[in-house]
């Protein structure tokens, strides 16, 4: 009986539920004894000058051992742009802000003390004076006010060419709707905040606990930063509390943390508060959309427009760079004859952007199911029927879209027909029908989104996406797998152990998994994008599969048979000539004399194309505005799936936050580009209240990207459930006129629609 | 988030706590449940010098009866208030009012006192003595004095009490069976309230729509002309001085307001 | 400093403290408690929840001196015999964790939630855990979980007790009845 695609309970599970899972700020180890801790200084401004910092009075205060600036770091580089070819080269960020801050919250000085209670005393202590400057925000950011005065705008970069948009594309449309939509900054706010331990060794080596998405590409950015190479680097990963696309590669401070462990020759630890998470942990989305969409009036879409503009915030990070994922995912699921995507790059005086579940993927789903919905409305046809009408016929080769995707299997009617029947889309319906004849206060509103989006994806596609794994045998009968992906709550360690133990037939209680210690796995691509599985996995499933080559081989030589004749018996894990059990060896003993280990690196031809149609149902108070999330009925096809109860548990995972992108979180920034949301009493994080239980229907349309049959499931659900929840909540009052409101929709934004939409009110 | 220094003494006794509060004055804070008091702390936007902890004494917690009043000692929990069976059926409306501050891990901490000298004009507990028509026992060096709901909540955060006066109990009077109406109009379950309304017998509180929790006397006396739930309703916001913040302007607390009077006359909860 | 005596886990513990050590602190770095974590700066997240004389406090907003002569159980203090409280058991049972970051915290709530409320409906289960914030799980499991420990702890009792099986008990829910929103 395949242990695959049953629903294992995870061996992580005992730790984390009784001593708790061990997150940097837990470390306890003699190699941080005696550290010292470090706090940071952040900037009150969004823009300003910087004209002096007085530490005196600070390295007076009980326990400070050292405060530094800027000045002390000069001799390392800043951070350049992402994508420095791409993205103009000035716009660079200094570890410790120097001669200017561009955000509130950026680290300007470092505060040094013995016992962390000491810290915050002795931060209040550093006076900078600053000369404020007035912030560019918004999505047209003036350039009256540039952030980078050597870069002479604020823009900075561009994705595709707006001259090469075509001013005919709509001509033959019977239908035109054009809409502005903004996508708005939402914060990642995993539940443990970013942190950093680090100590220098005699031999003048870095020893780095971070909790990261990738300790390889975090070696190499520390060290990049730090100026050394990288074999002078080892990251540690601890135990992750969550990371959702921000907690790859290296932040300013973890640089600065190790900096100060070297410069003060004693180990350093650094955790941010909650509100140094809110203001200076990369946010996410971000991005303003002009859709406009064309078509006949019996539905048939025939052209769109995405005209996208990326704020990146005071410093382009991935951010940056996440519209050419967008762009790349532009018609989504759909067949749309023509259509274009564009995109401008600015920076504000706000937190920089970076990654965040679905990093690009989401913006381009919700800006084409708004606009399909936008389009359904304008010819007062069903949004189902016109996505059906509409979406791209099933296909088992890999179909290429106009955008360069090379979508790899789909079927994406069938998703829609199937969460539409889960969800009962015509009775619902009926009852919707029922309150607006009955005129109900409470008001129902039933949202479709359709979505198919690119996990896996490697460097493009000259450089297919690839992951490591060794798989080793010992001995007394267990076995360690090494893995090149850094799990932080999806369950790695059970997975992978379960297709280990598919092959070799050892219990999954007897696989140990190992990752995130760059010194034992020096490569690796982490785990983000979705790519885990499908790659990593794969992996895993490939080394142990080669070493049962190899085993055999010695099994052979064992048995003095040939290598050809012998089968491998699962269920003792032992080798036996055919037809003869007694004439057995079992595979421990094959790495007695010699080690039994293989490490493989498994390529898949490119990215894989996971998809599905999500809905929801909204109740919405049409005298006060306010919506409440019913019901959110999903299906998700990833492929293959491999452990049902933790695929749910992504879905789940991502359908919490994507719904609640929809219509509770926001980061806000006043006029003067000050943060509002600085807490987890500001920023409306969803709590077990705001949300129902989700109903997941189950498909699965396998890649032959792999031979597990995976595609990416982890951002899926962020995908799906943001545009259903928003057009089920503008659904609800479309029969009052509402078209259109921006997320989150908010009972405010409900109201004011309400208010614009009455007959003689100023649109 | 750590608080600033400070020093710590348990007090042994009310009179303990009042010489306590008399020596140090505004360099005091008292301490019961803390979950008014330790998150500011904790953000440093209270700094004080000493705190004076009464959570140990316990002649200051428990309800009981006098007359036609309900007395609850200052140290009282909100969930044991939410809870006790008394308050359930001689003032449902407080009862109800302590259930909905915060989550259940901060109403196991959280007194009545606490939330009452905080005077956050947003939150529950202010709303509804004001609705009741309650009052509090202020004890000081001089002896103690009752200030009724109404007069005790001045401002922002500010009540009437002096820096060496202590909150020992609460008084609402009694109304077995008499309706009430509560509506707490939230973004998420344990946020504070966006607007808040409290009614029962002709008397209408409102929270965050003004620095103090306010009634809606326009409203009250539209009501006691005879007017229909909905028709005084439309007076709820006269009078009132709401705020602008992320979650509202003006405009939307006002019909906020007038939509919440409404559905509070009618004896509705949510 | 101050001296304080907290009984922790059942094990009583004389130390000094300052007093604005908080009692999260106090578990996590004097006691080598590090379940309960810190996740946020206003009492919003429940990360640092621990039962305090049996009822389910934040005790990043409680000071440890605040805490001396009462009791307080930590995640590491559930297990009974080496095994895991039922709570313990059911989340693993119902995938009730991912990153593990929130997961003491909601399930000394949850624990303190059966304790005042042994057979919830799942809006009470969802309520009684507002003050608990997961970023990884959307809720969905550990509701679940919360659900599946409140029923084995029911088929534990019907099955130990001879008397007449469940009664509605007194009533938890603070309003009058529709306070419960209907679909």
């Amino acid at each position: 009986m395949s242990i695959l695609g049953t629903r294992v309970l995870r061996t992580e599970d005992p730790k984390f539920l009784t001593t708790g899972g061990v997150y940097t700020e837990d470390l306890v180890d003699e190699r941080l004894d005696g550290a010292c801790h470090v706090f940071f200084v952040r900037s009150p401004l969004a823009h300003a000058r910087i004209t002096s910092i007085d530490v005196s009075a600070a390295l007076e205060a009980p326990g400070v051992v050292a405060v530094y600036t800027g000045a002390d770091l000069a001799d390392l580089a800043p951070i350049p742009p992402a994508v420095a070819g791409l993205i103009n080269t000035e716009m660079q960020q200094r570890l410790l802000a120097t001669d200017k801050t561009r955000f509130v919250g950026e680290p300007v000085a470092a505060v040094v003390t013995e016992h962390p209670y000491q810290g915050e005393d002795a931060v209040e202590l550093v006076t900078v004076d600053y000369d404020p400057l007035p912030a560019a925000l918004g999505f047209d950011p003036s350039d009256d006010s540039l952030l980078f005065e050597a870069a002479g705008t604020n823009v900075a970069g561009y994705w595709g060419d707006a001259s090469s948009l075509k001013p005919e594309l709509f001509d033959g449309c019977e239908v035109v709707v054009k809409q502005t939509i903004v996508n708005q900054r939402v914060a990642p706010a995993p539940m443990e905040t970013r942190a950093a331990a680090a100590v220098w060794g005699e031999d003048g080596r870095l020893t780095a606990w971070i909790p990261n998405q990738g300790a390889q590409g975090t070696k190499s950015s520390m060290a990049k930063l730090l100026g050394i190479d990288e074999g002078l680097v080892r990251v540690i990963t601890p135990d992750v509390g969550g990371a959702f696309g921000a907690k790859f590669g290296a932040d300013p401070e973890h640089v600065v943390v190790a900096w100060i462990a070297r410069h003060l020759g004693r180990p350093a630890r650094w955790t941010e508060t909650r509100y140094e998470n809110l203001i200076a942990m990369t946010h996410g989305r971000a991005q303003q959309h002009t859709v406009t969409i064309g078509g006949s009036r019996d539905g048939n879409v025939q052209a769109y427009r995405l005209e996208i503009v990326q704020d990146a915030g005071a410093y382009p990070k991935i951010g940056a760079v996440l519209p050419m994922l967008t762009i790349l995912m532009t018609t989504g699921p759909y067949d749309i004859p023509e259509a274009e995507a564009v995109a401008k790059v600015v920076v504000t005086n706000t937190t920089p952007i970076g990654a965040y579940r679905g990093a690009g993927r989401p913006e381009a789903t919700a800006a084409i199911e708004r606009a399909i919905d936008l389009f359904a409305a304008e010819i007062g046809a069903d949004p189902a029927d016109v996505r059906r009408k509409n979406l791209l016929a099933p296909f088992t080769e890999p179909h290429r879209t106009a955008f360069g995707a090379l979508y790899d299997t789909g079927d994406y009617v069938a998703a829609l027909d199937k969460a539409l029947d889960a969800a009962g889309y015509h009775e619902l319906r009926k009852e919707q029908a029922r309150r607006r004849a009955s005129g109900d206060i409470r008001q129902l509103g039933i949202g479709v989104a359709s979505y198919v989006e690119i996990t896996g994806m490697g460097d493009g596609e000259e450089t297919p996406p690839q992951e490591n794994a060794t798989v080793e045998v010992h001995p007394d009968g267990t076995a360690t797998i090494l893995t090149g992906t850094s799990p932080h709550g999806q369950g790695h360690a059970t997975a992978w152990a379960m297709i280990a133990s598919e092959e070799l037939g050892i219990p999954i209680e007897k696989i140990t998994l190992k990752w995130g210690d760059t010194d034992l796995i020096p490569e690796g691509g982490g785990t983000g994008g979705s790519r885990s599985l499908q790659q990593g996995g794969a992996a895993v499933q490939q080394a142990a599969q080669e070493l049962l080559e190899v085993a055999r081989l010695r099994a052979a030589a064992e048995l003095e048979a040939n290598a050809a004749d012998l089968i491998y018996d699962k269920t003792r894990s032992a080798f036996n000539v055919a037809g003869d059990p007694d004439a057995s060896v079992p595979l421990t003993q094959l790495a007695e004399n010699e080690r039994l280990l293989i490490r493989t690196v498994f390529s898949q031809p490119g990215a894989t194309f996971p998809f599905g149609t999500h809905v929801a149902v909204v109740e919405v108070d049409t005298e006060t505005g306010k919506a409440d999330l019913r019901r959110v009925i999903t299906v998700d096809d990833a492929g293959t799936i491999l452990n049902p109860l933790l695929a749910e548990g992504q879905r789940h995972g991502g359908i919490g936050q994507g719904a609640a992108q929809a219509f509770l979180e926001e980061v806000v920034y006043d006029e003067d580009g000050n943060p509002l949301t600085t807490s987890f009493a500001d920023y409306p994080i969803v709590s077990a209240t705001e949300v129902p239980s989700f109903e997941l229907a189950d498909m699965a349309t396998p890649t032959t990207y792999n031979p597990l049959g995976a595609k990416g499931i982890g951002e899926a659900g962020s995908i799906g459930s943001t545009p259903a929840v928003q057009n089920a909540v503008v659904d609800a009052v479309a029969h009052l006129g509402v078209r259109h409101i921006d997320m989150p929709v908010t009972s405010r934004r409900v109201w004011q629609a309400l208010q614009a939409a009455q007959p003689g009110s100023e649109q | 988030m750590i608080p600033a220094q400070f020093d710590y003494v348990a007090a042994e006794s009310t009179s303990h706590a009042l010489s306590l509060l008399a020596e140090h004055g505004d360099d005091a804070k008292v301490l019961a449940g803390g979950h008014s008091l330790l998150p500011m702390m904790k953000l440093r936007l209270a700094q004080p010098e000493i705190l004076i902890d009464i959570g140990g004494l316990i002649e200051l917690a428990g309800v009981s009866t006098n007359g036609n009043e309900l007395v609850i000692g200052a140290t009282t929990r909100h969930a044991d208030l939410a809870a006790s069976e008394l308050v359930r059926a001689e003032a449902p409306l407080l009862a109800y009012a302590a259930g909905q501050v915060g989550d259940p891990q901060i109403r196991h901490r959280g007194t009545i006192g606490g939330s009452l000298s905080h005077a956050d004009p947003a939150a529950d507990l202010p709303m509804a003595l004001v609705a009741l028509g309650g009052s509090v026992e202020l004890q000081g060096p001089g002896g103690s004095r009752t200030v009724s709901a109404d007069d005790f909540f001045q401002g922002f955060f500010e009540t009437a009490m002096q820096p060496d006066e202590l909150l020992t109990a609460v008084r609402v009077p009694r109304r077995p069976g008499v309706p009430w109406g509560y509506q707490k109009f939230v973004r998420r379950a344990n946020d504070w309230a966006i607007v808040g309304v409290a009614a029962v017998d002709g008397r209408i509180a409102l929270a965050n729509m003004g620095p103090k929790p306010l009634r809606a006397t326009a409203a009250e006396e539209a009501l006691a002309r005879g007017a229909s739930a909905a028709e005084a309703a439309q007076h709820a916001a006269e009078g009132t001085s709401p705020g602008e913040d992320m979650h509202a302007d003006r405009e939307y607390r006002r019909h906020l307001a007038t939509v919440l009077t409404r559905r509070a006359l009618e004896h509705e909860t949510g | 400093m101050t001296h304080i005596e907290v009984t922790v886990n059942g094990e009583k513990r004389p130390d000094e403290v300052e007093p604005r050590l908080l009692l999260v602190h106090y578990l996590r770095e004097v006691l080598g408690l590090r379940a309960a974590n810190v996740g946020c700066d206003t009492t919003s997240c429940g990360a640092c929840t621990v039962l305090l004389d049996g009822k389910s406090v934040k005790s990043c907003t409680v000071l440890a001196v605040q805490a001396s002569g009462h009791e307080v159980t930590t995640a590491e203090g559930l297990a009974v015999d080496g095994e895991l409280h039922p709570v313990q058991a059911a989340f693993r049972q119902n995938h009730g964790l991912q990153c593990g970051f929130c997961t003491p915290g909601m399930v000394m709530a949850a624990v303190g939630l059966l304790s005042e409320n042994p057979h919830p409906t799942e809006a009470q289960v969802r309520e009684g855990l507002e003050g608990n914030l997961c970023r990884c799980t959307g809720y969905h499991n550990i509701v679940r979980s919360v659900l599946a420990a409140a029923d084995q702890a029911n088929a534990a009792d019907q099955a130990n007790t001879a008397g007449p099986a469940n009664t509605a008990g007194p009533a938890n829910t603070a309003g009058p009845a529709n306070t419960e929103v209907t679909a």
